[in-house]
């Protein structure tokens, strides 16, 4: 299986390896302490400061692997609320169908016609800003998402016949949903996970930029763009850091997401 | 020779497979198939699915489907080897000289545009006719071919013919362009048999009014034997044996052509009803949610115990919705079902496990009836562990067992189904039924996916099943031939209703009545001339017109 790895998924596991081990080691690695000032305001890269120093002299490669702690780890954990709410409601409405999929159907239609940054906004304005709280709601909206996708694959796979030869021999909702819908959704779902994934790196950085996402002196990448934008004007690069990161981040969990769901569909005799 | 139109030398074909979990490779699909046909002619190709014969097909238009290559030999059309021509000369080729009509109309028309705007589409983009000419031509094809209303038909939408009518449209399609040769992918296969007859009339007086040649594709041999002046038999990509139709027909010399000839022989000796019948269907009606019209009327049938009921019929019949109604995915609107003395409750779900094990189901697409995700050991199984407890070593013992007694062997237990073929899937899918143990296995089309041998083999393990499990099977099919084979009782279905019913040497016997006699004589024979005879000698016209 190792020898078989296309190059695009090898480049796009060993980036996303790579920036999952430095976030769970960031304590280890980063070189300074998180808020730690350290030198002057905007010092150009060197060889104490690799990236330089950020608008307050703090060293920005520290700033940048403890900002990627925070940023993987609120995406990671939404995009797993997000995915076991809407995956199992999705899945809920297509098996019971009737009333029970129209009153979800209908809630989700219309939490999607707002848009979800303007809710998140609206909701965040209201309530106490903290890690905790930024996952749940960023994950509840997110599941909308989540549950249009895995009710539509699942609304699919509930009229196959061999649904239906599980229901005639009287099988539970659990196991209908478990053992015979949940295992032929997951490849487009698991594709949709990294694309999730992703949107959360960017929702939590955009929710971060306009001040309330992750608040000083934590950092994440959206923070540090905020911090650092005023610099661009005088030509110093250092808010382009995270947004390359977000960037290469990006492209690598979806090449693994595509090699994912390439290797899986394989099982079905199809190549995706 | 001048009338020679097609020439193909060891043509050779090839592809390259995905396997799950290795490295792609190439195979070769076809290894050097060699024929000829003449202007006018018609040569059937016939073999089962894998054998080649549509990508051969396709070959006389230089065209590889999915991925497929011609990778050597020679194919002429009109005195030039079309592998080495150009591809602005390929595209005046296809479509042009060569055309093809598929097995599915219904899939192969664009279903936003009327009829003839598709049929003319050809000839106009080749320059052989002006679009007011083609559309005469369309017109008089149409008639030809026997279409109601030639002159408007045309002007409809696709959804709005019916299949028989709309695979003819399909040939007229292909006629349009005045072509050299047409090739026939499976025309008729789709079709109900009685909607069949007309559509292979239809095409075999077209073929021989216009004069053009024709590749016939089909698994059916008694099919091809009607159109066809010579018949090439194909396995696995060679030649089996190529002859004149009344050669293979009448003399076959090759084992395996002798085993298609003389395909659903299994003789089947009649059991005579017992006095308590082991489900009784007593005036049912049913409807669909939403609909207000019955698919069901008043149906009474029994089946006993250890025998098999055939339940006959076209699409449409409600063959199908009398099982949903049985197994209670369907709940009748009135009458009731009896079964093993008991009264069943119309909602499946409130049926008692009990119930459900005692009647069991098979499906008509194997590959769709199993869960892909799951092993061959899980599918069979899971019933085992689901109505009667059975784990670990046990269950292992047991689903060998049934893997034995279906004839394939405890190899398979760790297979996906997408690594079996047509017939094993379908064997599977009798073990997973047989495995709890019931009463009753209602056996939906079981055999209508797979090729004649293969159907064969299946009907046979399933009257051997019977002997030793002593299991009823409710058989659902539109094909009479496999309703001699297996039936005690017949019960034939017509729009919702059962317009004949009894023992099975009753209902075969004359009198018949109107529709069970037009059923009946549109069972291919595997014969030469039957088509004719059959025509000149209808009651009644098939539902498809």
């Amino acid at each position: 299986m190792i020898k078989n790895i296309p190059l695009a998924a090898a480049v796009g596991l060993f980036f996303t390896g790579l920036y999952f081990l430095v976030a769970i080691f960031a304590q280890w690695i980063a070189p300074y302490g998180m808020a730690e000032v350290v030198g002057g305001v905007w010092e150009p890269p060197s060889a104490k400061h690799w990236l330089g120093t950020d608008n307050i002299g703090r060293d920005l490669l520290t700033r940048m692997i403890y900002g990627g702690q925070t940023t993987i780890f609120i995406a990671t954990m939404a995009t797993v609320i997000s995915f076991t709410t809407g995956s199992v409601l999705g899945f809920l409405a297509a098996v019971l169908g009737g009333w029970a999929d129209q009153l979800l159907s209908r809630f989700v239609d219309l939490v999607m016609s707002i848009p979800s940054l303007i809710l998140a906004l609206v909701i965040l304005s209201v309530m106490p800003v903290t890690v905790p709280i930024l996952i749940v709601v960023m994950g509840l909206l997110d599941s909308t998402r989540v549950y249009r996708l895995a009710r539509a694959v699942a609304v699919d796979i509930a009229v196959m016949d061999y649904v239906e030869a599980a229901k005639l021999r009287g099988e539970g909702r659990a196991w209908l949903i478990f053992r015979e819908i949940l295992p032929n959704a997951l490849s487009p779902l698991v594709a949709e996970m990294g694309l999730r994934f992703i949107f959360m790196v960017l929702f939590i950085s955009t929710l971060s930029f306009l001040g309330l996402g992750v608040q000083p002196p934590m950092a994440d990448w959206g923070g540090i763009v905020k911090e650092n934008k005023d610099g661009i004007v005088y030509g110093i690069g250092a808010a382009l850091w995270p947004a390359v990161a977000i960037a290469t981040l990006a492209i690598s969990v979806n090449l693994v997401a595509d090699w994912i769901l390439n290797r899986t569909t394989s099982l079905k005799g199809g190549r995706g | 020779m001048s009338d020679q139109l097609v020439k193909v030398r060891d043509l050779k074909i090839g592809a390259t497979v995905f396997p799950p979990n290795a490295k792609p490779h190439d195979i070769e699909i076809v290894h050097g198939v060699s024929f000829d046909l003449e202007r006018g002619k018609v040569l059937g190709l016939i073999g089962e699915s894998g054998a080649g014969k549509s990508t051969i097909g396709l070959s006389t238009m230089a065209y590889g489907r999915g991925g497929v290559r011609i990778t050597g030999g020679e194919v002429w059309i009109n005195g030039r080897d079309i592998l080495q021509t150009k591809n602005a000369d390929l595209r005046a080729l296809r479509g042009g000289e060569v055309t093809y009509v598929s097995q599915s109309a219904a899939a192969s028309f664009n279903p936003a545009r009327p009829i003839v705007e598709q049929i003319v589409e050809a000839a106009v983009r080749h320059k052989k006719f002006s679009r007011s000419e083609a559309e005469k031509r369309a017109v008089e094809l149409f008639r030809k071919l026997g279409l109601p209303e030639p002159e408007t038909i045309g002007e409809r939408y696709p959804h709005q013919v019916s299949g028989g009518q709309l695979q003819r449209c399909m040939t007229a399609l292909a006629l349009c362009p005045e072509p050299d040769l047409v090739v026939f992918d499976e025309p008729t296969t789709a079709l109900d048999v009685t909607t069949q007859i007309d559509v292979l009339m239809a095409i075999k007086a077209a073929i021989r009014d216009t004069g053009v040649a024709a590749l016939y594709i089909t698994h059916d041999l008694a099919v091809v034997a009607q159109v066809s002046d010579d018949i090439m038999v194909l396995k696995l990509g060679d030649t089996v044996e190529y002859g004149s139709t009344d050669q293979i027909i009448n003399n076959p010399q090759e084992d395996y052509t002798k085993a298609l000839v003389s395909v659903r022989s299994i003789d089947h000796e009649e059991k005579q009803p017992t006095p308590d019948p082991l489900l009784r269907v007593e005036n049912v009606t049913a409807r669909y949610k939403g609909t207000k019209f019955d698919v069901l009327k008043d149906v009474n049938v029994e089946l006993h115990p250890g025998q098999t009921l055939a339940v006959v019929g076209e699409s449409g019949s409600g063959k199908s919705t009398l099982a949903r109604v049985i197994t209670g995915l369907l709940p009748q609107r009135e009458g009731q079902i009896t079964f093993d003395g008991r009264q069943l409750t119309p909602e499946q779900s409130a049926r008692s496990r009990e119930d459900l094990r005692e009647l069991q189901m098979i499906y008509q697409m194997a590959d769709v009836a199993m869960n892909p995700r799951q092993t061959v050991g899980t599918i069979i199984g899971r019933p085992l562990e689901f109505y009667f407890g059975v784990k670990g070593d046990e269950k292992r013992k047991k689903i060998i067992d049934l893997l034995d007694e279906i004839e394939m062997g405890k190899d398979f237990i760790d297979r996906y189904p997408a690594e079996l073929s047509g017939g094993q899937k379908q064997r599977v899918c009798i073990a997973r039924a047989l495995a709890a143990k019931p009463k009753m296995i209602i056996c939906d089309e079981v055999t209508s996916a797979l090729d004649p041998l293969v159907a064969d083999g299946i009907l046979k393990l399933l009257l051997d099943l019977q002997k030793i499990e002593n299991v009823a099977y409710l058989f659902i099919t539109h094909d009479l031939a496999t309703v001699k084979a297996i039936a005690d009782s017949i019960a034939v279905m017509y729009q919702g209703q059962v317009v004949r019913y009894g023992s099975k040497s009753e209902v075969l016997a004359p009198p018949f009545d109107d529709y069970t006699d037009l059923l009946l004589s549109s069972v291919p024979e595997m014969r030469l001339g039957w088509l004719e005879d059959v025509v000149a000698h209808r009651k009644m016209e098939s539902a498809g017109n």
